[in-house]
């Protein structure tokens, strides 16, 4: 059968030049893992500008909690407790409201809750290492974890990835979809690293960089980073269903 | 007709991509990942129920790096039209039309309990060939990768189909195309090589 649906404007080209290239030899597993013809571009159709939403009943309430989410009754995770919190926007600067932000990292001594990750650094059995949230109306949103530590990477003979914490975000467009990595503000780790140097412009490393927030910060109980998310913008903005800006 | 753009323009950058590392399934398929209990289920395991209209297939497949090797710490998440090729925008019980699926530690085999898509229109109105979207990211990934998977069995639709008619070289169309047909499909999605598929600037 065939759909009656209606087109909505495409998205901004993406910046291939701000983002890593595929090719980057010094992060190594990308040698075998890029790929060499040129990509295929097309203008986008509903199958790019649409993408799955997700209500606020899936979230548990300490979906947004890596501190007690996978933590003993009365336990709670070993580290220095961070709030990380920010906002969705788009390339307009307008608001992405209500789309799924996951968060994954390593425990605050640097190891993975993943049985091939065999570093020295022991498990945290009270630390899983993952969680999610929905941003709100305004595209805020926050979570609480422990500050992961850093850990060393087997590509050159001594690399070490500065503390980090991975997210992925959804927009309203499956062609907005991204995963990226956040650092901490003055880990001098940053610049050393062969993943973060797969970004050209030290810009666009700035901007996953997040910065101490003390006014965000919860006193005697955790530290505040200020972490936005920006996903590509449209002509027009999907929202609910309803077209914006037209 | 001409419709003018609000400014401002461009204020800001797209957040720069990065690799989702080894570990992305610990984020986005924890049970899988034997980190039970922060989430009931692992979200997109399963994209239909008894109620979904449609015919039920299987997609089974694997992404191969430049070595031949599966990768098998990849996420691959699809998105497609429902049995009437409409895309389901809201949250809403049934039927979403997107799911995920890891990689298998051993085999690097991922698979897709789904139905298969209706056809939906391109912006010019022609339409598009029954197909699914596909995202994968993993480790020595640096910005997730955009395919599409059409089927075998809809030649007649596929020889039509605006987006497989902009692949200049023909010889590489055969790279989106699943093989199978009566419910079971397979693809493997090649990165590298003489096969390497063809993936989308979207």
């Amino acid at each position: 059968m065939k759909s009656n649906q209606t087109p909505i404007a495409n998205f901004f080209p993406r910046d291939r030049s701000w983002h890593p290239k595929a090719y980057t030899p010094d992060y190594k597993t990308s040698v075998l893992r890029s790929p060499s013809r040129a990509l295929i571009a097309f203008g986008n159709s509903l199958s790019e500008t649409t993408g799955p939403a997700f209500g606020h009943d899936m979230i548990g309430p300490l979906d947004n909690d890596l501190v007690l989410n996978f933590a003993s009754p009365g336990m709670s995770a070993i580290g220095e407790r961070v709030i990380v919190q920010g906002r969705v926007l788009d390339e307009r600067g307008q608001p992405v409201p209500n789309v799924l932000v996951e968060f994954w990292q390593a425990n605050a001594g640097g190891r993975y809750r993943h049985k091939k990750d065999g570093y020295l650094a022991p498990l945290d059995p009270n630390f899983g290492g993952c969680g999610r949230t929905l941003s709100g109306d305004d595209g805020a949103f926050a979570f609480r974890t422990i500050r992961p530590g850093p850990y060393p990477w087997p590509n050159g003979p001594n690399d070490w990835r500065p503390a980090h914490i991975h997210f992925s975000v959804f927009g309203h467009g499956f062609a907005q979809r991204l995963i990226t990595q956040m650092y901490f503000e003055g880990d001098p780790l940053i610049p050393r690293c062969p993943i973060v140097r797969t970004i050209n412009d030290p810009k666009a490393i700035d901007q996953l960089t997040a910065r101490l927030d003390m006014n965000a910060s919860a006193p005697m109980d955790a530290l505040a980073y200020r972490f936005d998310i920006v996903l590509r913008g449209s002509r027009s903005t999907l929202f609910e269903n309803r077209l914006e800006g037209n | 007709m001409v419709t003018p753009i609000t400014p401002p323009l461009y204020p800001l950058k797209e957040s720069p991509s990065q690799t989702a590392g080894p570990y992305v399934h610990i984020g986005l398929t924890p049970n899988f990942c034997g980190i039970p209990g922060v989430y009931a289920t692992d979200l997109g395991a399963t994209m239909v129920g008894d109620n979904t209209k449609g015919e039920r297939i299987t997609l089974e497949g694997r992404v191969i790096d430049g070595g031949g090797n599966p990768l098998k710490d990849a996420l691959v998440e699809i998105w497609q039209a429902d049995a009437d090729g409409i895309y389901k925008t809201r949250a809403e019980p049934g039927f979403s039309g997107w799911g995920r699926a890891p990689a298998d530690g051993e085999t690097g085999i991922f698979r897709f309990e789904t139905i298969k898509p209706g056809r939906v229109a391109f912006p010019d109105g022609r339409l598009q060939a029954p197909h699914i979207n596909v995202w994968i990211v993993a480790r020595g990934i640096n910005l997730g990768l955009n395919t599409r998977i059409y089927f075998e069995d809809e030649a007649e639709a596929n020889a039509g189909d605006p987006v497989l008619a902009r692949i200049e070289h023909r010889d590489r169309v055969p790279t989106l195309i699943a093989r199978g047909g009566a419910g079971k499909y397979s693809h493997d999605i090649h990165l590298q090589g003489p096969q390497e598929t063809v993936f989308f600037d979207i």
